[in-house]
């Protein structure tokens, strides 16, 4: 019987059978952020552990810094000190950090791919649930705790049951202004936050295939929000092109040999799923969630549904309404869900020549030094600023506010980040996901809006 | 680690489904307070009024709740974010054992690194257990790991390793630490076929 890539790549890092079902595997990659790595090196360093394999971790700060222009005004009084400890704790090790200020920062899911530190085939672990956004490049890869984090720098391991198996398939054409991120929401909103719990998915299916991989990134991110730590896609063409000559990616004779490999981990035609879901395409129209989880969404024409009172209450919203019309305050176009070159596209694509409502302030933050860089060169934050847009420095920012960009009590943010949970944007605000097209339109129209029709 | 054998305490009944780690501990609080003071943070957004004010209508503000060590929790508790300081946070405030018909899966792993016992029961059994835990007199629990039951009938599954890390207290890292010969031998038969991995 065939094997799906799931089950080739985890049998590729299996170090040692620890008896029922646990297995000891080998971490190829490890990326460390300044939240959860600087907790768990000071841990490591207080039992004079070091890191086995310093070079197969990198380092960077994305959720703390601040993303003024000119990185100007930290906000918090704790971003200093976490920096502090992650800098010295680091250098000490040994660790490539990126900080602030270099030229390929950005937010941890966004440099691992673009800096080719993520590849096909590699198991990669991260503290930080959305690791899985690294599954778009073939990788298996997901967000770990604090103490995994020590273990994996400590032993270049980790210890993991094996979850069971599934496929996502997404069958028929994408209609036009639907993108990866609608495909993903209502994928959630079919299933539920739990579809996935205990399963390791892989998105499969003609419109994958169609995806270019920056999509693809956006769909493995939301796999966490499907109760999956891991989300894949099996590499292809696109794949191999979109990492030769990063700067992490193997060169040369390296990279022949790592292209052979790679071209041998596709699921084979006859693999076996513990489980199988799929969604039609074909008639999908922008998402946009209404509640306080992600699966509480519709698509942007519907009107909110009679459930979850509870969500109702905190968001403002009645049974029945429209959805679209509903008066926003904010437009947070970022996150490692959208914050790639080509999400600033989409999002510039609708701004071009309209303006930002006068109510509304709108920011677009993007995920990386790189993705600023190349979208300045295209003149992309020009066409976001004469729409007034804001234009900032990249980082996590307003996804979850850690660096305190915060959305403000009671305030309706539209915003392409992952979660909408209660108070996720900051205390009392009310998030609603969306794809940066309708996140930009939101902004345009000053409520919520369907992009297609602007 | 802090050994778990047998936890006789107050349960608390938490009913609100796809309990997030956001709702737990805020990212404040994750970035800027000490695991030992985390406790008095978790669920503050729930727990406290704007003014800072305890909100009775949050079950651990009342008694004998205010003791539990046990919470009673609905479907999906911990899903979201990685945050160990969710786990941390629920550990300060007191807690050892969580029941709940499923977890989000990365606070399920955090919940083992710290010796909090996660429970997965068949959501009926839950909603029996809740009802319990909301009466004061029927709220005290018996929580047996070696024998694997609640109450001393409610049978509970859990693997091996995990139980046997609970009940000795054992932590992960150092088991791990003594493979290293194993560690070793993978990277040597991986090397030659995989280079390109080794940077
Ligand atoms: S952008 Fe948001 S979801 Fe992504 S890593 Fe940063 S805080 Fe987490």
């Amino acid at each position: 019987m065939g094997r799906s890539l799931f089950e080739k790549l985890w049998d590729l890092h299996v170090i040692a059978e620890l008896g029922d079902g646990m297995q000891l595997l080998h971490v190829d990659r490890h990326i460390l952020n300044e939240l959860s790595g600087s907790r768990a090196q000071l841990d490591n360093a207080k039992r004079s552990l070091k890191p086995r394999h310093p070079q197969l971790t990198l380092g960077v700060a994305d959720h703390v810094v601040p993303t003024e222009p000119g990185r100007a005004g930290d906000k918090t009084p704790w971003a200093k000190n976490v920096m502090q400890i992650f800098r010295d704790e680091s250098r000490r090790d040994g660790i490539l950090l990126l900080d602030v200020n270099d030229p390929d920062q950005g937010i941890e899911h966004v440099i691992g791919p673009e800096s080719g530190f993520t590849l096909p085939g590699t198991l990669l672990v991260c503290g930080d649930s959305h690791t899985c956004t690294n599954g778009a490049l073939g990788a298996l890869a997901w967000g770990i705790g604090s103490s995994e984090v020590c273990h994996v720098l400590a032993t270049q391991t980790i210890v993991q049951p094996k979850p069971r198996s599934m496929r996502a398939r997404f069958e028929g054409a994408l209609p036009p202004g639907v993108t990866a991120k609608d495909l993903m929401l209502a994928l959630i909103g079919k299933y539920g936050t739990t579809g996935a719990l205990g399963h390791a998915v892989e998105y499969a299916g003609a419109a994958i295939r169609e995806l270019e991989i920056e999509g693809r990134m956006t769909l493995c991110n939301l796999s966490i929000e499907f109760g999956a730590k891991i989300g894949m896609v099996a590499p292809d063409e696109k794949t191999y092109a979109y990492l030769k000559g990063r700067r992490h990616a193997p060169q040369g004779a390296l990279w022949d040999q790592a292209l052979a490999h790679w071209r041998t981990l596709p699921s084979d035609p006859d693999a076996r799923f513990d489980r199988e879901v799929a969604l039609d395409c074909s008639g999908l129209v922008p998402q946009v969630t209404w509640g306080t989880s992600p699966e509480d969404v519709i698509g942007v024409d519907g009107r909110i549904p009679d459930l979850k009172p509870e969500a109702l209450a905190y968001m403002g919203l009645s049974p029945g309404q429209p959805l679209a019309g509903t008066r926003i305050d904010r437009v947070f176009i970022g996150s490692c869900t959208n914050s790639r070159l080509s999400d600033l596209r989409a999002a510039a694509a609708i701004a071009r020549g309209r303006r930002v409502a006068a109510h509304v302030e709108a920011w677009v933050v993007p995920g990386s030094m790189r993705v600023k860089r190349e979208a300045e060169a295209e003149g992309l934050h020009e066409v976001f600023r004469a729409a007034g847009f804001q234009w900032r420095e990249p980082g996590c920012s307003m996804c979850v506010g850690a660096n305190g960009d915060l959305v403000g009590p009671g305030e309706r943010c539209v915003s392409t980040s992952n979660r909408n949970f209660v108070g996720r944007q900051g205390p009392g605000a009310r998030t609603h996901l969306a794809s940066p097209a309708t996140a930009a339109a939101c902004a345009v129209a000053g409520e919520i809006t369907d992009a297609r029709t602007l | 680690m802090e050994k778990f054998g047998t936890l006789t305490a107050i349960a608390a009944a938490y009913p609100k489904v796809n309990v997030d780690t956001d709702l737990i501990i805020r990212v404040e609080r994750c970035a800027g307070t000490p695991r030992e003071a985390l406790g008095p943070w978790a669920f503050e957004m729930v727990r406290y009024r704007p003014d800072g004010s305890e909100d009775p209508g949050f079950v651990f503000n009342r008694e004998p709740w205010r003791e539990a060590k046990i919470l009673v929790a609905g479907e999906n508790f911990g899903t979201g974010s990685s945050r160990e300081m969710a786990v941390w946070a629920l550990a300060r405030m007191g807690l050892r054992c969580v029941i709940a018909p499923s977890f989000g899966e990365i606070f399920f792993g955090n919940c083992l690194q710290n010796g909090l016992l996660a429970i997965r029961l068949p959501a009926d059994e839950v909603r029996r257990l809740m009802a319990l835990a909301s009466a004061p007199a029927s709220a005290t629990f018996t929580v047996d790991l070696a024998r694997q039951t609640i109450n001393g009938t409610t049978r509970f599954e859990i693997s091996p390793r995990p139980k046997r890390m609970l009940l000795e207290g054992l932590d992960e890292l150092g088991l791990t630490l003594a493979m290293e010969p194993e560690i070793a031998a993978f990277q040597a038969m991986d090397r030659p076929r995989r280079p390109w991995i080794y940077l």
